[in-house]
């Protein structure tokens, strides 16, 4: 009933850019967002795409699951297409009627900004197939620790992140088992008008936020058991370490930024 | 009502990296009166086997006939034949959520649209087969109660809709001696009034010597045996070979009979075996000393 959703993206096999440090492949994605809106020109866009053609290749992530995590943004990439295909000013008048009037530059830009989502959701996706939620918990409590200096509570965020993602899981399977056992008592979720419709999700969360509520209750109590005492003095049982692909990765995107950045400079379209 | 299953295979997640075939051809038939266990360990499929029987899951090939009707047919009306195969899930008081017992048994009966007089009626009926008196609980919030109150609560509430067939998926899972004695007397009376068919997965072989009148074995979703308890039972080193074990009753014996001591050798349930030796001792006694 609910094993078409899924939540924490994760493509679980095993590649060069999976093995990648989660730190490095935070950074590198930031560094990836940043020459998309660096790209200013065709053979810019050439290159991102070619880019993140080249990593879903080497993370053996099939692309149809890239395109999958387009889907829920088709709206707004559509939207954003028409609105600056109709709304741009420009020169070179393609088609003109009635209100309508599209220009080249208008075009363009169309286009232009709807691959830039396009990509800016790709490099993200790419990101989140490729590290496991936890490791990705992890690697931001580490970049964000600087942070502690001035009081954010970088390791509570992290340590949140991490509880709520193990238990997302857990409450979808405890969600399907209740449904299952209100409908197997003659519930029925599916018709009705909207009135109904809620009524009849009571049978289904009363029970869901009872076992919930008892589950973090249960959690603090193991953690607590456990001297768990917040992020002060602790240390990790998986320590992040730097390795040569790291490096290799870290030159080879500062490499891709270089050249999307002269792409936009030296090559005339 | 009959049910038959034929050929049931089911795989979850088919099509994707976790893909998992947790039925694989399965094939069985149940009549009007029995008590069937199903035993396997954990893993094998039972659950999986048991969401099937009331069309909660949908087989990913082969068919469940109720009654010679296609549960998965396509004028097949389900939900009424929910209210006739009542399913137990595992550890039930979870889902248990209105404010008190005697209106959580009544939600049940209400989703089949009967009269306030008959919910009430079926209330006191399911409130009476598991033992939990009505003017002591009714009125009490189903949260406030002990682990095994609670159970007999939810069973309660699938027994109200007077299912023809009571499917129960490990009614016994943790809860104490006493708690488990009381569930099992109560299918044990449910079963001998005649009225309804019940299919019981359990983990304990004693129970099930104690209550069922045929077993299904299975083990990682294949079913590999059928059978009386007592030809079931007989195949020690089969069960042994799925990580099963047999009766405590049933080592006894053999060690018994290992011994000398001259009692039948297919005995399965505690309480036979118990006459068995006390017979034999009465008769030791009386007769010459060895
Ligand atoms: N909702 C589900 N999604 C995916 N796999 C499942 C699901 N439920 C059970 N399984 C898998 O199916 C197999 C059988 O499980 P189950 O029927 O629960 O066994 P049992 O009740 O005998 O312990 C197991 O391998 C289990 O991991
Ligand atoms: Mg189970």
């Amino acid at each position: 009933m609910l094993n078409n959703i899924t939540i924490g993206q994760y493509y679980p096999v095993d590649s060069p850019v999976h093995r990648l440090d989660p730190r490095i492949k935070l950074i590198l994605t930031i560094g990836f967002i940043v020459s998309v809106f660096l790209a200013q020109s065709f053979s810019g866009y050439v290159l991102l795409f070619a880019f993140i053609f080249f990593v879903s290749r080497l993370s053996r992530v099939p692309f149809r699951m890239l395109l999958k995590g387009l889907k829920p943004l088709r709206i707004i990439i559509i939207l954003t297409f028409f609105l600056n295909l109709f709304f741009t000013q420009g020169e070179n008048v393609w088609v003109e009627f009635w209100i309508i009037r599209i220009t080249r530059e208008a075009f363009l830009q169309a286009l232009f900004y709807s691959l830039r989502l396009i990509f800016l959701v790709a490099g993200t996706s790419l990101l989140t197939l490729t590290t496991s939620p936890v490791a990705l918990a992890d690697g931001l409590e580490i970049l964000l620790s600087p942070l502690k200096k001035i009081h954010f509570p970088a390791h509570e965020l992290a340590m949140m992140m991490t509880i709520a993602l193990r238990f997302i899981p857990t409450l979808l399977e405890e969600t399907d088992k209740i449904m299952k056992a209100q409908m197997a008592r003659g519930a029925d979720f599916e018709s009705g008008n909207l009135i109904s419709r809620a009524r009849a999700m009571v049978p289904l969360l009363v029970p869901l936020f009872v076992s919930a509520f008892r589950r973090a209750g249960d959690l603090a109590m193991a953690m607590e058991s456990r001297c768990y005492h917040g992020g002060e003095g602790r240390t990790r049982l998986r320590s992040l370490k730097l390795t040569r692909a790291d490096l290799i990765a870290c030159l080879v995107v500062a490499g891709f930024i270089a050249l999307v950045v002269c792409s936009g400079l030296f090559l005339p379209f | 009502m009959p049910i038959e299953v034929r050929h049931l295979t089911h795989c979850y997640s088919s099509g994707t990296p976790l893909s998992t075939v947790a039925l694989d051809d399965i094939s069985f038939r149940i009549e009007d009166g029995e008590f069937i266990g199903i035993i396997g360990h954990t893993g094998s499929g039972k659950s999986t086997l048991v969401q099937h029987l009331n069309g909660l899951l949908k087989p990913s090939s082969g068919e469940v006939l109720i009654d010679g009707e296609d549960l998965n047919g396509e004028h097949t009306n389900r939900r009424l034949l929910r209210q006739k195969i009542g399913l137990v899930f595992q550890y039930p008081e979870y889902q248990l959520f209105e404010e008190t017992v005697a209106k959580d048994i009544a939600f049940g009966p209400k989703n089949m649209g009967l009269s306030s007089a008959e919910i009430d009626e079926r209330v006191r009926y399911a409130m009476a087969s598991v033992h939990l008196d009505y003017d002591k609980y009714a009125e009490r919030s189903p949260f406030e109660l002990s682990g095994g109150q609670m159970r007999r609560v939810a069973i309660a509430g699938v027994l109200a809709m007077q299912p023809s067939v009571l499917i129960l998926d490990e009614p016994t899972a943790g809860l104490d001696p006493r708690g488990r004695d009381r569930i099992l007397s109560m299918l044990e009376e449910l079963h001998a009034s005649g009225s309804v068919t019940i299919l019981m997965v359990s983990h304990s072989m004693d129970d099930m010597a104690r209550l069922a009148t045929r077993l299904l074995v299975i083990a990682d979703g294949k079913l590999v045996a059928t059978g009386t308890p007592r030809e079931i039972f007989a195949q020690s080193e089969m069960m042994t070979s799925i990580g099963l074990d047999v009766p405590e009753a049933v080592h006894l014996c053999r060690e018994l009979r290992n011994r000398g001591m001259d009692i039948p050798p297919d005995l399965y349930r505690t309480a036979e075996l118990k006459d068995a030796i006390l017979q034999l001792w009465s008769r030791r006694k009386e007769g010459p000393a060895c």
